[in-house]
């Protein structure tokens, strides 16, 4: 059993408005340091894949067709094995 | 009596807040921006709907952090009447004024429909002249769906602070709940829409009656603090 | 000296012909290397590509479009700005405007619609008027594939999540369902907003030296080239190659919203043109103002707020970040423009001025990248294009469909289960139709009615086409889009005062697609001009095609009209057991096209029925008069689905039921013949309804409490159940959904 941890964001050309408000947000709070916000989604998804190449090829499979718009967004992953 | 309605950059109930005070009940209403510090001049303080800071974070997450709601704490210290309604109700929960959080509606997506109210106490500042025990209030809202813990929630039931429950529950809300207080009585939030339900053209006054009990309980109390 | 980096030098570009994908034809190129007597840089090409598209240029459209009447003695601006504007007296005006976003809700139906609302608003609000209500018309494939059910749901929540967020009522629309649109969905979304006369703005950059502020979101390199990819087709190789998405800011739209009609209150004499920054954002906005006032541009690209790094003149020129609006503030006003702006915590910044040399400058890192004159740069090339009347309509055959009915419950129930016929409830839900307070009557009445608060007036609004009807005959399908609006506004007791539209058609290089648009145009506009209904506004979106198969020619008319007095605004449902029910126009077989060939065949075809423009004003003023004495207590236009769908609507209102008989056989209840109203009269006025209709309306029957439709027809009598029709018609979208 493995455990995909992904997470999704826009690309950076696109206008995260999210992020952006957050990130006003924290600089009126008097956060100086904030430099920016990525606002995205994060989704865990257990898969019972029988190894660790299948599992990250379905991930990246069922990622672009449904988590994501490849329009306009990107989404980066981790894969770990978990006993149940 | 002197109303203030808050607006949040992102509000957009404020100017229907606005008219149900003024044009429908003549109290003197100022809407002041979400920058002001100082509100010892307003007997009712009435939070708007809207989507305060675009409600991107969380509903009401970003608006609690604004400088008015000091002012707003303060007003609660000295036991004035302070409304949320909608996004109103979310700022006042995620501020603490007010128990639970708003979560997304079980069925997710933003709904405007009409739905049924039931008084469940007539004896609140903000129920006491509903004659009828059924009222059909708008909604608007994606997140409208009330949850506290069982806890609280006994303890709100044991001080009667559910003053409004849906009888068709739209969103989920724990115990059908739909509009309540604080332990005190002065503060109160709720996700229907009565700002929308005072005028005869559009068809529905039945929140008259809302705002109808708001200024009997602050003419009540100002004949208390005369005699 | 014009400096081109390291992008192709302008012999690459006329070598490699790389503005051929960008739109510019070879010719044009040409004409392009003419006016400036030189070859353009990349800046420069990627000015006039963009510029000099169908979506920014109206190139191929305009000699039809230029045929469209558009004025009276209400028009107080008609096409040519973000919105026409109608007087509607006491100082006040109605502006209103429609736009379609079509490419870019087939890519990212979210985004896409819901920028499409941001837009519209941008155009309303930029002639300094606060928005009042949103209309959406919106077309998909059948739903019966994951693809249609998707867009749908995406689509709605767009529109949903920008305009309730703006606070901005979604008022109606209309939601219709065929395969022609699977591919290539249509979403046109129209504004409607009201203006202080005085306070009307223009987008026109007057005044030697006054300057240029850019107001709002900082630009990104989001949907650059998004004009010319609204001018190109569709197919399945392209699926992944469209980049012309951009995400939709409402809260920050709220505020820029807020702000500009605030400064247009605050500071009247110092606001001299606004304009939004939509399709080809910065260069079509500023290049435009220039050229409406003769004037030239001078802009420091340096200055433009920008979100990314290293972004080149190109880029900043053409990005179609949302959210960003374009000022000329009067020379010495600047700051406290600026100021005011700070107010609602939004960025301005003075990027340029305007030059009376009447050329289109732009300086980057301290160099010029493009130097045009402005009237060159606005004025693409017209082109007169072949039209030729589609085959289908030579050959067509002339006899009606015949609808074959053997149990009339059965038809019955089963019309009201199609997708374009069946509530739309389950959808427009998902839209508030009540903030600000002003919505008398909300989505699924005929027309929308929203107040105008502190007068007596109220504004009635509806947006209405039938694509099929248009397919088997543009000019006579565009003479019945109108007649049907005018039946709405009309049913809601306003008078019909303007339109606006949303031209949608396929390839315009397709001599069969320039016909129809061409036919389309002339039905629309004799029917505006025997309306008294002005066209102010509009937008044209051509290229609607998947795999080379164009759709149904739909120009959606979006129309207003005035109620004098809110005390007569009328609703299409049954209000009391008793009332009698009158049909008024005369029902003839009228069946190609109609819903019910639709769903008894898969399909439509024949020669579209006839249309009676005379019989439709007659009647529309017959019952407009009988609203305004009184006599009526609802009113409900007759369009798809007939008799039969428009008493089930008029009586699901109120769960009433009605007990009628008609000189008319079962099938004719589906007929969808033109000029007709059901209306519900108390029997107090009957005398007086009847005397004041004369042969125009014909008693039907009564309104009653009983839970039963009970039709009387040549064929014999059938009842149906009230609660079984409503639960068809109100749950089939839900269903087809699942």
């Amino acid at each position: 059993m493995f455990l995909a941890k992904i997470y999704v964001t826009y690309k950076p050309s696109i206008l995260d408005p999210k992020g952006e408000t957050v990130k006003d947000a924290l600089q009126r709070m008097e956060y100086t340091g904030i430099e920016d916000v990525v606002m995205g989604k994060y989704f865990e998804i257990k898969l019972s894949s029988s190894d660790a190449t299948s599992a990250a090829k379905e991930v990246e499979s069922f990622s672009e067709k449904l988590l994501i718009n490849v329009n306009m967004e990107v989404f980066r992953y981790e894969i770990e094995a978990i006993t149940e | 009596m002197k109303a203030a309605v808050i607006t949040f950059p992102g509000s957009n109930c404020d100017l229907d807040m606005y008219h149900a005070l003024v044009d429908e009940f003549q109290i003197e209403t100022e809407i002041l921006p979400a920058t002001i510090t100082d509100l010892s001049a307003y007997d009712a303080i009435f939070i708007p709907g809207g989507f305060s800071y675009g409600d991107y974070l969380r509903t009401g997450a970003i608006a609690r952090f604004a400088p008015v709601m000091a002012a707003i704490k303060a007003a609660d210290q000295q036991g004035k009447i302070i409304v949320g309604i909608c996004n109103g109700f979310q700022i006042l929960t995620e501020a603490g004024l007010l128990p639970g959080a708003l979560q997304t509606n079980t069925q997710p997506g933003f709904i405007c429909d009409i739905t049924g109210l039931k008084v469940v106490n007539t004896t609140s500042k903000f129920t006491n002249a509903f004659t009828k025990s059924i009222n059909q209030f708008p909604i608007a809202h994606g997140e409208g769906n009330y949850y506290v813990d069982a806890a609280t929630l006994a303890t709100m039931q044991a001080n009667q602070q559910i003053l409004f429950t849906y009888t068709d529950n739209p969103n989920g809300s724990i115990a059908d709940i739909a509009g309540v207080t604080n332990v005190n009585g002065n503060v109160f939030g709720m996700m229907p829409h009565p700002e929308r339900a005072v005028d005869a053209l559009l068809g529905n006054v039945d929140g008259r009656a809302f705002f109808s009990s708001i200024i009997a309980s602050l003419v009540n109390q100002q004949e208390a603090i005369k005699a | 000296m014009i400096h081109t980096y390291t992008e192709p030098t302008p012999t690459e570009i006329r070598d490699q012909k790389i503005y051929l994908p960008w739109g510019l034809t070879d010719a044009e190129y040409e004409l392009v290397c003419q006016k400036l007597d030189r070859l353009p840089n990349y800046t420069e090409t990627g000015l006039f590509a963009a510029m000099w598209s169908e979506h920014c240029s109206y190139k191929k459209s305009k000699p039809v479009l230029r045929t469209f009447w558009s004025k009276n003695e209400r028009v107080l601006q008609g096409p040519g700005e973000g919105a026409g504007i109608l007087d509607i007296g006491d100082n006040q005006a109605v502006v209103f405007k429609a736009e379609s976003h079509n490419h870019p809700s087939a890519v990212e139906p979210y985004e896409g619609a819901a920028t499409g609302v941001g837009g519209i608003l941008r155009d309303i609000f930029s002639m300094g008027a606060q928005p009042i209500a949103v209309l959406d018309s919106l077309r998909f494939g059948e739903i019966d594939n994951e693809r249609t059910k998707y867009l749908i749901n995406e689509v709605i929540a767009g529109i949903a999540g920008y305009g309730n967020a703006i606070g901005i009522p979604t008022v109606g629309g209309e939601i219709a369902f065929d395969k022609t649109y699977a591919g290539n969905p249509l979403v046109n979304v129209m504004a409607v907003g009201l203006l202080d006369q005085d306070a009307m703005k223009v987008g026109q950059a007057k005044g030697v030296d006054n300057a240029i502020l850019y107001v709002g979101a900082k630009t990104g390199r989001d949907g650059i080239h998004g004009a010319t990819f609204a001018s190109a087709a569709f197919s399945d190789e392209e699926e992944s190659d469209r980049s012309a998405v951009q995400v939709g800011d409402p809260f920050t739209e709220k505020l820029v919203m807020d702000a500009t009609i605030a400064i247009v209150k605050r500071y009247p004499e110092d606001v001299i043109g606004i304009q939004d920054m939509g399709a080809a954002g910065l260069v079509s906005s500023s290049a435009e103002m220039a050229s409406k006032a003769g004037m030239g541009v001078h802009l420091n690209l340096d200055l433009v707020p920008q979100r990314e790094a290293n972004m080149t003149p190109y880029e900043l020129m053409l990005s179609e970040s949302q959210e960003r609006m374009l000022l000329v503030i009067k020379k010495g006003s600047e700051s406290k423009a600026i100021s005011l702006f700070a107010e609602y915590g939004l960025e301005s910044v003075v990027i340029g001025k305007v030059t009376d040399d009447g050329m289109y400058r732009l300086d980057f890192n301290g160099e010029i990248v493009a130097q045009i004159d402005a009237q060159d740069l606005t004025t693409a090339p017209k082109y007169n294009l072949p039209a030729v009347a589609p085959k289908r309509l030579q050959n067509a055959a002339k006899e009606q469909f015949v609808p074959k009915i053997d149990d009339l419950k059965q038809t019955y129930l089963q019309i009201l289960q199609q997708a374009t016929i069946a509530s739309k409830a389950s959808l427009y839900r998902h839209f508030d139709s009540m903030v600000q307070t002003n919505t008398v009557v909300r989505p699924g009445s005929d027309a929308a009615v929203v107040r105008i608060r502190g007068t007596k007036k109220a504004l009635a609004m509806t947006t209405d086409v039938n694509g099929r009807y248009l397919y088997l005959d543009p000019f006579v399908g565009g003479q019945m889009a109108m007649a049907e609006a005018a039946r709405n506004i009309v049913a809601s007791g306003a008078l019909p005062i303007g339109i606006t539209d949303c031209l949608n058609f396929g390839n315009p290089d397709n001599p069969e697609v320039y016909y129809e648009l061409a036919q389309s145009v002339a039905g629309i506009n004799q029917m505006a001009q025997a309306l008294n209904t002005p066209v102010i506004s509009g937008n044209v979106s051509l290229y609607n095609e998947y795999n080379d198969e164009a759709i149904y020619p739909t120009p959606m008319v979006g129309m207003v009209g005035l109620h004098a007095d809110n005390q007569t605004i009328m609703t299409q449902g049954f209000k009391q057991a008793g009332d009698a029910i009158y049909v008024v126009g005369t029902t003839t077989a009228a069946f190609n096209g109609s819903e019910i060939q639709k769903m008894q065949t898969g399909t439509i075809n024949g020669q579209l029925f006839a249309f009676d423009a005379e019989a439709e004003l007659t009647n529309q003023q017959l019952v407009l008069s009988a609203i305004q004495a009184g006599l009526i207590t609802s009113a409900h236009d007759l369009s798809e689905g007939g008799l039969a769908v428009g008493l089930a609507e008029a009586a699901f209102d109120q769960h009433l039921g009605f007990d009628v008989a008609v000189n008319l056989s079962d099938a004719l209840l589906f007929s969808e013949t033109q000029s007709r109203f059901i209306v519900s009269v108390n029997p107090a006025h009957q005398a007086a309804f009847e005397a004041h209709m004369g042969t125009a309306a014909q008693l039907m029957g009564q309104v009653t409490d009983n839970g039963t439709f009970k039709l009387t027809t040549t064929d014999g009598t059938t009842e149906i159940l009230e609660n079984e029709a409503y639960t068809s018609w109100k749950e089939a979208i839900g269903w087809l959904l699942k």
